[in-house]
């Protein structure tokens, strides 16, 4: 399965963004670079189907998709399990391995506004990974996160995101040499 | 801020009261007609507690009230949900909601009396006073609800019952909560205001008028004392209703 955009373009009161951008995903992790402002956010808006391209076409993006976004976006006054239960339906059995893997305890009953920052991010990280999709959408998915941290977290992304189209956007490509590249924006 | 009600205010005032009544008895031989004082009241209350007359009018009564306050809630959050997505149904309902906001209820009551029975007059009257809160706050919370949350929903495939449960509930019970208490005080007031004037045969609000006509100044004191008990009594429910429903939305 790839995603295919062709001559994309997307501005916001008369600030382009996008313009022109044509590029293939394949499987695996794609990265993709920008400074902040240049299109990384915009591009997966367009490709998850949150708002509509101004010029261009996209294929293959009509998909079951997954996605970390800029925020959070967690339910603040929930647990971990009932976060997870909300947004995929139940808690899948490999949720508390994963967890694990990412130093969060399944376990853990407190709402996650008693979390810290970093504690979330990899939540909503987990969420992503969890899902049923043939996609994922991670948008700096690493903010807020720890050297160690980030490689575990990458090396998860890798293994869960096998097969499927990956588009991560990040400003710091480190541990990301190997992966295709699109740089987006003055970059 | 609401400030809360404290024994001793309550006793002062009480004491006032008392006092006010007892003076008005030394004045004048009929003083007592007047003014019955709280001890009087808190008897007459006791000796119409036993009574079926009692407890049917005070049954009759709640079931028209709150009936027409459940009805209005179900057609306000009917409502605002379909209207918070089409703001050309927002315009529409606007005119109506200001007039019932800003009409005095008296005038709905003597005008809902040219086309309705007195039975049906305190539901339809209960109903039109909770409308307007109750529409618009649910209208507000819904507007305020986290877009971004939404469109999780929609990425992730989310089917409605879950994101009601986890987006919308929690973001629209502070408001309707909020509403509802106000508009459950104004739905007796109103209710009972319909009784007295459309006077339905065993309701609250028709012994109320009977013991004005009679100058039973007691009765109609006990019977005041009834539908503020009345008001808080729902009000609470309602309220703990409510909690249960936020603390199940949130587990």
């Amino acid at each position: 399965m790839e995603i295919r955009v062709e001559g994309l373009c997307k501005s916001y009161g008369g600030k382009v963004v996008l313009i022109g951008l044509s590029a293939v995903f394949q499987p695996g992790v794609t990265a993709v670079a920008a400074p902040s402002g240049t299109g990384k956010t915009t591009l997966l808006r367009l490709l998850l189907g949150l708002e509509p391209p101004d010029a261009g076409t996209i294929r293959g993006a009509d998909c079951r998709w997954a996605a970390v976004f800029q925020e959070d976006r967690l339910l603040e006054d929930l647990s971990a399990a009932a976060n997870l239960r909300f947004a995929l339906g139940e808690v899948p059995g490999e949720a508390g391995e994963l967890l694990a893997r990412l130093g969060l305890e399944h376990s853990d009953s407190r709402p996650l506004r008693e979390w810290s920052g970093g504690m979330k991010r990899r939540l909503a990280l987990a969420r992503a990974l969890l899902a049923p999709a043939e996609a994922l959408a991670l948008d700096e998915p690493f903010t807020g996160l720890d050297g160690e941290s980030r490689a575990r977290c990458l090396e998860l992304i890798r293994e869960r995101g096998r097969g499927k189209p990956v588009l991560l956007a990040t400003h710091d490509l480190t541990g990301l040499e190997d992966a295709p590249l699109l740089r987006l924006g003055r970059s | 801020m609401a400030t809360k009600l404290r024994p001793w205010s309550v006793a002062f005032w009480l004491l006032v009261w008392q006092g006010g009544s007892v003076a008005l008895a030394a004045a004048n031989p009929s003083g007592s007609l007047l003014l019955a004082s709280p001890v009087r009241s808190a008897l007459r209350l006791l000796e119409l507690l036993p009574s079926s007359a009692f407890w049917r009018a005070v049954g009759s009564s709640s079931l028209r009230i709150f009936g027409g306050f459940l009805l209005s809630c179900a057609l306000a959050l009917l409502l605002a949900s379909l209207a918070v997505g089409r703001p050309w149904l927002r315009e529409l309902l606007a005119p109506p909601v200001a007039v019932v906001k800003a009409t005095p209820v008296a005038s709905f009551i003597i005008l809902a009396l040219v086309w309705l029975d007195a039975r049906s007059l305190p539901l339809f009257i209960s109903a039109l006073m909770v409308f307007p809160p109750v529409y618009l706050n649910v209208l507000e919370g819904l507007r305020r609800t986290d877009r971004k949350l939404l469109e999780l929903a929609q990425v992730y495939r989310i089917p409605l019952g879950r994101r009601i449960r986890g987006i919308y509930l929690p973001q629209v019970l502070p408001y309707f909560r909020s509403a509802a208490s106000l508009a459950l005080g104004l739905c007796w007031k109103a209710g009972v205001a319909a009784e007295v004037i459309g006077l339905p045969a065993g309701t609250v609000g028709e012994r109320l008028y009977t013991a004005k006509i009679y100058l039973q100044t007691p009765d109609l004191f006990a019977w005041t004392a009834v539908i503020l008990l009345l008001a808080a009594a729902f009000e609470a429910l309602l309220l703990a209703a409510v909690d249960w429903i936020a603390g199940k939305a949130a587990s």
